[in-house]
């Protein structure tokens, strides 16, 4: 028990958290701007893999940085673009295209892997986003270890989530996307363009989403390889749900799962690991989080007009 | 009145085709300052095809419509905004979970701007409301208002973006009467203030009243244009239908026994529709029981309780004897005939055959089916039986009945429960959308069905159908039951004001 005070006061516990959160938000404010807008992007996993492999794609090819996260962006957007064209205009199945999404932007990412590195055995690395090291913040005890020495990265899926939330909630633009996503023929009837709206929300939640992901090869891991994204798009899903669809709930929701993630990976190294298979330990954020989900989302309003697409002049 | 300069809005040979038929067909009319013109039409006749032109949902094949003189630009709701030209739907476009002062500043800014400060907008819808007579609270959400509140908010939205010409289609079709008149006054308001306005209805006693001239559409054609003064409301009728059609005249009913009787029923409340609050009915041999009421006041919960579908939560329902047990299957074995609300979403299913939709209540019956293998060529001759006798407009028995018009659905649906011979006859909503002929078809079966000892549960909306056609009338309000008023014993007025809640409070 005394372990798991030690673990949860320590400065590298709540760091760790904070950066499992980070990819967990961008992703999930991109997802939140979709489902706002009344599209369910299933595409979500897929594309935080092409987003981990064009951004560190770009960067091993020699681009700086922050270019390799535009690259990152661009090429989520590219496969967004594709998701809006086929569910608004057209009208598809949200949850077919979603899941074909996915495995399109997935497959491609890999097959491109093996094209452009043929010979690999090792993945190569880059150089990552460093951490900041913000004079006298980080020197404040406890919290400037936690706060203060994160990657930029980190900082920009922190106040990506607010600016998510502003522009919902506090200017036009976001009031005639959450419409959108409650009563197209409402947005219809006031001059808008539903088919506007919704596509600009899947392109632009797409491409956060692929930030998302190329903050695991940017900031976290420094290379890119199979697998990597593991699931954490269908979290961010997740976490919409938790969030009940605002985004300042949604962060407190990534936070909380990745703080969970951080302290099953130390509890493994307390004696407590040595009596429970490892695999215990790695299913307890997912089953707190379900366990989270059920508490939480009860009374949460789903968008109304969420996963039914929108046909001008049908009733 | 003639001065050419007063004109707000011309339609010029309006003609929208879809495939064989022709929706509207060179429609002109014309609007001028201050002035109600009432588009008048039975159901399919192009009124509403009409309107999504005009407002820019539907791109009309041939003809123009001017604003102010200004052609304006098709197929593009913006520009009819822009030209002042405000809509209120029968279908109201808000969206439930934002405010009322959110869903009337929906796309007024630019979507790229910082928008304008929410005290400002307040303030504006505030002096709105109170210059046309409005009230309804700005940061409601939408979701928790009555209906005559949303209805409200829609004319907000159109007066906050300065419309100039108000359009309302079918506005007072979910309206008490108290409210209607409310809604004429906020009319009159803003007629006064120089709008204009066309009011399109079927209504005959409220174009009547509040319109200065009707136009009458049929099978999309203009076919009248008169000044409501020097016209009467049955020579606007013949002008709909294109001739007179006597509606079904009720003779007085003789009550027979009690067939279903309930005691004291409650049941609970289903999100934001009420359950039934100590509701006590009896429903006789040869009686229509007419069950008034503005939808959402628990008439839902007694549909669902007398089809089977819930069970009362305390109080009893008795038929012969106290129910054993309650099931839709059981409902139907008692002889209780079940014509659902809506005929799309729960009294057919639309890709399925006409046989099969025939069939759906009493396939598992001995006469459909034998050794649990359905008997088909049983079931056509039952669906023939019903095209037959109840003049259903078809290709077949095979054919999908989604190709129906509604009122040929419901003519099938009909003989689905009134071929076996019901004790009960429960008609929720019988005749909403259907056209005067189909109408009056409906009732006159209903009456027969009566005055051959069924008991019929009409629940209506429509408080002119409820009286022309009910031996008793009840008003429904938040899932209370007012005492049962004998065919003529009451107004409109009273019973409109039942209809809004009051009177329960002294009632027994």
């Amino acid at each position: 028990m005394s372990d798991l005070f030690d673990i949860l006061l320590s400065v590298s516990f709540w760091a760790a958290a904070i950066r499992i959160a980070s990819p967990l938000i961008f992703a999930t404010m991109g997802e939140l701007i979709c489902e706002r807008a009344g599209v369910l992007n299933l595409g979500i996993e897929g594309i935080m893999v092409i987003g981990a492999f064009a951004g560190w794609m770009a960067v091993y090819l020699g681009a700086p940085l922050w270019l390799g996260v535009t690259a990152a962006m661009a090429a989520g957007m590219l496969f967004g673009l594709l998701h809006a064209t086929l569910t608004v205009p057209f009208g598809l199945s949200q949850h077919v295209v979603g899941l074909g999404v996915t495995m399109l932007a997935t497959s491609t990412s890999y097959f491109a892997y093996r094209l452009a590195l043929p010979e690999v055995t090792s993945p190569p690395k880059i150089t990552p986003f460093a951490p900041m090291d913000l004079p006298v913040l980080s020197d404040i005890p406890f919290f400037g270890p936690v706060l203060f020495q994160q990657t930029a990265l980190t900082w920009a899926a922190l106040i990506c989530a607010g600016l998510v939330g502003f522009v919902l909630f506090r200017t036009p633009l976001g009031l005639a996307v959450r419409a959108a996503g409650e009563n197209p023929a409402a947005v219809e009837a006031q001059g808008l363009s539903v088919t506007g709206l919704r596509m600009g929300a899947v392109i632009v939640g797409s491409g956060l989403m692929a930030v998302g992901g190329s903050f695991l090869t940017l900031s976290a891991f420094s290379s890119f390889f199979f697998e990597m994204v593991n699931g954490r798009g269908w979290i961010c899903i997740a976490l919409v749900v938790f969030g009940a669809w605002r985004p300042g709930k949604a962060v407190l929701g990534a936070l909380l799962f990745a703080a969970f993630d951080a302290l099953q990976i130390r509890l493994q190294q307390t004696p407590l690991g040595a009596h429970l298979p490892y695999q215990a330990f790695l299913m307890a954020p997912y089953l707190l989080s379900i366990l989270a989900l059920i508490l939480m989302s009860r009374r949460a309003e789903v968008p109304a007009a969420l996963m039914v697409p929108y046909r001008k002049g049908e009733r | 009145m003639t001065d050419p300069r007063d004109v707000v809005m011309r339609l010029d040979r309006i003609t929208k085709r879809f495939g064989a038929l022709t929706a509207n067909d060179a429609i002109s009319l014309t609007l001028r300052r201050g002035e109600v013109v009432a588009l008048l039409g039975e159901n399919g006749a192009g009124k509403t095809t009409l309107m999504n032109i005009l407002f820019g949902h539907y791109v009309a094949d041939d003809g123009r419509v001017e604003v102010f003189g200004q052609p304006l630009s098709p197929g593009n709701p913006r520009a009819a905004l822009a030209a002042g030209v405000g809509m209120v739907h029968q279908h109201f476009t808000l969206a439930d979970n934002l405010t009322v002062l959110d869903n009337i500043r929906l796309g007024t800014e630019s979507l790229l701007s910082r928008g304008a400060s929410r005290a400002a907008a307040r303030a504006r819808v505030d002096r709105l409301s109170r210059d046309f007579g409005l009230a309804v609270h700005p940061d409601a959400r939408v979701g928790s208002l009555t209906v005559g509140e949303r209805q409200r908010v829609e004319i907000l939205k159109a007066l906050y973006r300065d419309a100039r010409i108000l359009i309302l289609d079918e506005p007072t079709a979910v309206l008490t009467p108290q409210e209607a008149e409310a809604l004429f006054a906020t009319l009159r308001r803003a007629i006064a203030q120089g709008l204009s306005i066309l009011f399109i209805s079927h209504k005959l006693h409220e174009v009547m009243a509040i319109a200065d001239r009707c136009v009458v559409l049929r099978h999309g054609k203009v076919v009248g244009e008169v000044t409501t003064a020097e016209t009467s409301g049955a020579a606007l009728a013949a002008m709909m239908v294109g001739g007179e059609i006597a509606l079904p005249e009720a003779r007085p009913a003789t009550a027979g026994k009690v067939l279903m009787r309930l005691d004291g029923v409650t049941t609970p409340d289903k999100g934001a529709a009420p359950g039934l609050k100590r509701v006590t009915l009896d429903l006789r041999a040869g009686e229509i029981v007419g069950l008034a009421g503005v939808s959402g006041n628990g008439q839902a919960a007694l549909a669902d309780l007398i089809s089977g579908l819930i069970l009362p939560g305390s109080g009893s329902v008795t038929m012969d004897g106290p129910l054993a047990r309650w099931s839709p299957r059981e409902a139907i074995r008692q002889g209780i005939a079940r014509i659902p609300e809506d005929r799309h979403k729960t009294g057919t299913i639309a890709d399925f055959t006409l046989t099969e939709n025939a069939v759906l209540e009493g396939y598992w019956q001995p006469g459909f089916s034998k050794a649990g293998l359905m008997d088909w060529r049983a079931a056509e001759g039952f669906a023939q039986g019903i095209i037959a006798a109840y003049d259903v407009r078809c290709p077949g028995p095979g054919a999908r009945i989604r190709l129906l018009s509604g009122g040929n659905m419901q003519k099938l649906i009909l003989g689905r429960v009134l071929e076996p011979g019901p004790k009960i006859i429960l008609a929720n909503q019988p005749v909403r959308g259907l056209d005067v002929g189909a109408i009056a078809y409906v009732q006159s079966r209903l009456i027969a069905a009566r005055d051959g000892g069924a008991a019929v549960l009409l629940i209506s909306e429509d408080l002119d159908e409820i009286m022309g056609l009910a031996d008793v009338i009840h008003v429904m309000s938040e899932g209370r039951l007012s005492p049962g008023f004998p065919r003529g014993s009451k107004t409109a007025a009273e019973l409109g004001l039942w209809m809004a809640g009051q009177g329960f409070d002294h009632a027994a």
